[in-house]
């Protein structure tokens, strides 16, 4: 991989987990309402995947969704007054965390239906291939979202037309409080999408230079006329399920486990069911951001004080952001008003 | 100049017109292209067009809608055909949590050009499960535009102006309409799309309706006149929005209506009809409006008893006869 590339993809990270860090506190002071689903833990699927997607490819993104739209290159800005219901957020105030769009980018939402995401994707992609354009759409889903009926239809009917789009699993084993293997009888998921005739592969979620390179071959194969393709990454949040959620029901172990470089933790897991405290955290070994730096200094890519730029850089971004966020305007009703109708100001009605 | 066309040549006509003016229209749904339409209304189109434009899909009626929608957020035009109504139910998330979202979600960053084509209604004893009007369902949901034809006329009509919206629109078709026979002038400026249309005019009593009732209350009218009652037919042509001006300018005409509706009486469409006319025009009523609407059961098999279920044209000319009897203050003048 180029060096280029590789800068990007840390620095998209960092940003990432602090922008949701930053989101954290400022729900806990009331800046922030409603649902917040926040990704640490999952930032090696956004940062490699939508790194390796082109910018006139479309992104189809849910509701755990801000560094999606961040890693896409929507400003951090717009992402957090969107957080703070503003006008000048990148839906204006009206979609909020689980509804952010970015027409410019090709960021094409934000759904908070589970399994929503899979008909409008291969919708943007049967366009796409009713005019013989080379674009490609990604879409994202959890693993929750395979058991939706949409999931199903969809893969099935992006498989009979061959649609260009590639499905992205972000496993992170919990369908909020569930887990897999106690919301799917067959829990390896890519095993479900292979009965659709849709080629599809698992890979470590936790290490963004493999999805990196998954997603690369995997558009490779969609461009040269190979169909819809299917990449399950395995993954994990840090966090609860949104910040309504304090994640008793996971094994603090567990999350240790993917916090931590070493695979053998997880034959340790005792049955703990309870979110782990700061310290306890603080205690445990690199997580996936620290893996990856730290594999960039280990091949020289990078030293360790350009590591601390990159921090102190994004640090000052989200800083600046919430600065943006804080200081802008609260969008009005005859704002709200406009959006309703796409054309009904143009249009004699009645 | 017009032509005698039936209802689904008139929208197979207005699909043709829009198909071959613009590249990006295209349609789905189940059986649409090389069956031909479950009411023939896209028949012909599949080999004119070709299969991307003309999809035939799979059972699947929340996704392929879904996939219109996903469509029409770059700027295709789908024309999604679903069965019936009764399975417009399992697409109600890409229609109501989708295309009636989106737009306003982004901040008006998205339009959505999407058509969604259903037949509905009670047809000929097709049992509970294929015989409802959810039309008071869509109704209740900001950002939808619904447009109920009565006539082969405004079907040709409103289908080309739904195409060429940037707006969710629904067309609630009849399916015992599809083979009425109306003329159609192809090449005539059409009304807007949801304004009112007064299909008879008359001094005494306002008849408001939409699609095969409207065409019933028009039959019902010519009876009433038998016995000297002058009934002004109100056809809506739309449920969302409604013209309210056409009612009331009628209302304070006739001071007399009756709202007739095929769907069931509880909250439907007559229950929003009279509430806002009534809030609107309380002073110019003679008498309160009235509703004579389906009733609050689902739709039984047997022959009879369906049609007993539902306004018939005796029942319009009863309710409109009962509401032109004199009021006490007439009597006593």
């Amino acid at each position: 991989m180029e060096r280029e590339v590789l800068h990007r993809i840390l620095r998209d990270m960092l940003l990432s987990r602090t922008f949701e860090e930053r989101a954290a506190e400022e729900y806990a002071k009331g800046n922030i309402v409603g649902f917040l689903h926040l990704y640490p833990g999952e930032e090696a699927v956004a940062a490699g995947v939508i790194n390796a997607v082109g910018p006139s490819d479309y992104v189809v993104s849910n509701y755990r969704e801000h560094a999606h739209a961040l890693v896409r290159g929507t400003p951090a800005r717009e992402v957090m007054a969107e957080l703070f219901g503003k006008a000048t957020g990148m839906s204006k105030g009206m979609g909020g965390s689980m509804h952010m769009f970015d027409r410019e980018r090709r960021f094409m939402g934000g759904y908070a239906i589970v399994g929503q995401t899979c008909p409008i994707a291969i919708g943007i992609a049967y366009a796409i291939a009713m005019r013989g354009l080379p674009e490609v759409v990604v879409s994202f889903l959890g693993d929750g979202a395979v058991n939706q009926g949409t999931f199903h239809e969809s893969l099935n009917m992006a498989s009979l037309w061959r649609l260009p789009v590639l499905f992205v699993c972000e496993n992170n084993h919990y369908a909020i409080g569930t887990e897999i293997h106690r919301h799917s009888a067959v829990p390896e998921v890519f095993k479900r999408v292979a009965a659709y005739n849709i080629p599809a592969e698992k890979i470590d979620g936790m290490d963004v230079v493999k999805v990196y390179n998954a997603t690369r071959h995997a558009l490779d194969r969609i461009r040269r006329g190979g169909g819809p393709q299917f990449v399950e990454c395995e993954t994990y949040r840090y966090r609860g399920h949104s910040m309504a959620d304090p994640g008793t029901y996971r094994p603090a172990v567990e999350l240790k486990a993917y916090q931590s470089e070493d695979p053998l933790t997880t034959a340790t897991r005792e049955l703990e069911f309870r979110y782990p405290t700061p310290n306890e955290l603080a205690e445990v070994g690199p997580d996936n951001i620290r893996t990856f730096a730290d594999h960039l200094i280990n091949e020289e890519h990078l030293a360790e004080a350009e590591i601390e730029e990159m921090k102190r850089d994004v640090q000052r971004i989200v800083e600046d952001a919430v600065v943006f966020a804080t200081q802008s305007a609260q969008p009005t009703m005859d704002a709200a008003w406009s959006y309703l109708t796409g054309n009904g100001r143009h249009e004699t009605l009645i | 100049m017009s032509q005698e066309l039936l209802y689904w040549q008139a929208l197979n006509r207005a699909m043709d017109h829009e198909m071959a003016a613009d590249e990006s229209v295209f349609t789905l749904g189940e059986d649409v292209g090389l069956y031909g339409g479950s009411y023939r209304v896209t028949e012909g189109l599949y080999a004119k067009y070709g299969e991307w434009r003309v999809r035939d899909t799979p059972i699947s009626e929340n996704s392929f809608t879904g996939l219109g929608v996903g469509a029409a957020l770059v700027g295709a035009r789908p024309v999604v055909e679903i069965m019936t109504v009764n399975f417009m139910l399992l697409a109600l998330d890409s229609i109501i949590n989708g295309a009636a979202k989106i737009p306003f979600m982004s901040g008006g960053q998205f339009k959505m050009p999407l058509v969604v084509r259903v037949p509905g209604g009670i047809a000929r004893q097709l049992a509970a499960q294929h015989a409802q009007r959810l039309e008071h369902t869509l109704m209740n949901v900001p950002g939808l535009r619904i447009a109920v034809p009565s006539t082969p006329q405004d079907a040709y009509w409103q289908l080309r102006q739904a195409v060429v919206s940037d707006d969710p629109i629904i067309l609630l078709e009849h399916e015992l309409l599809y083979f009425t026979k109306g003329p159609v002038d192809l090449t005539a400026e059409a009304p807007p799309m949801h304004r009112a249309a007064v299909r008879r005019e008359g001094r005494d009593v306002s008849i408001v309706s939409y699609s095969r009732h409207a065409v019933l209350a028009l039959e019902a009218a010519d009876e009433l006149a038998k016995e000297g009652i002058e009934a002004e037919v109100i056809d809506l042509r739309s449920l969302k929005p409604i013209d309210w001006d056409a009612c009331a300018a009628s209302l304070e005409k006739t001071h007399r209506m009756l709202v007739v509706e095929e769907d069931c009486r509880f909250a439907g469409a007559g229950a929003e009809i009279t509430a806002t006319l009534m809030e609107r025009c309380f002073y110019s009523l003679d008498v309160p409006i009235q509703r004579l609407a389906g009733l609050d059961i689902p739709t039984p098999y047997n022959g009879a008893l369906e049609a007993a279920t539902i306004p018939q044209i005796p029942d319009i000319v009863a309710a409109t006869r009962e509401l032109c009897q004199p009021t006490s203050e007439t009597k006593a003048a």
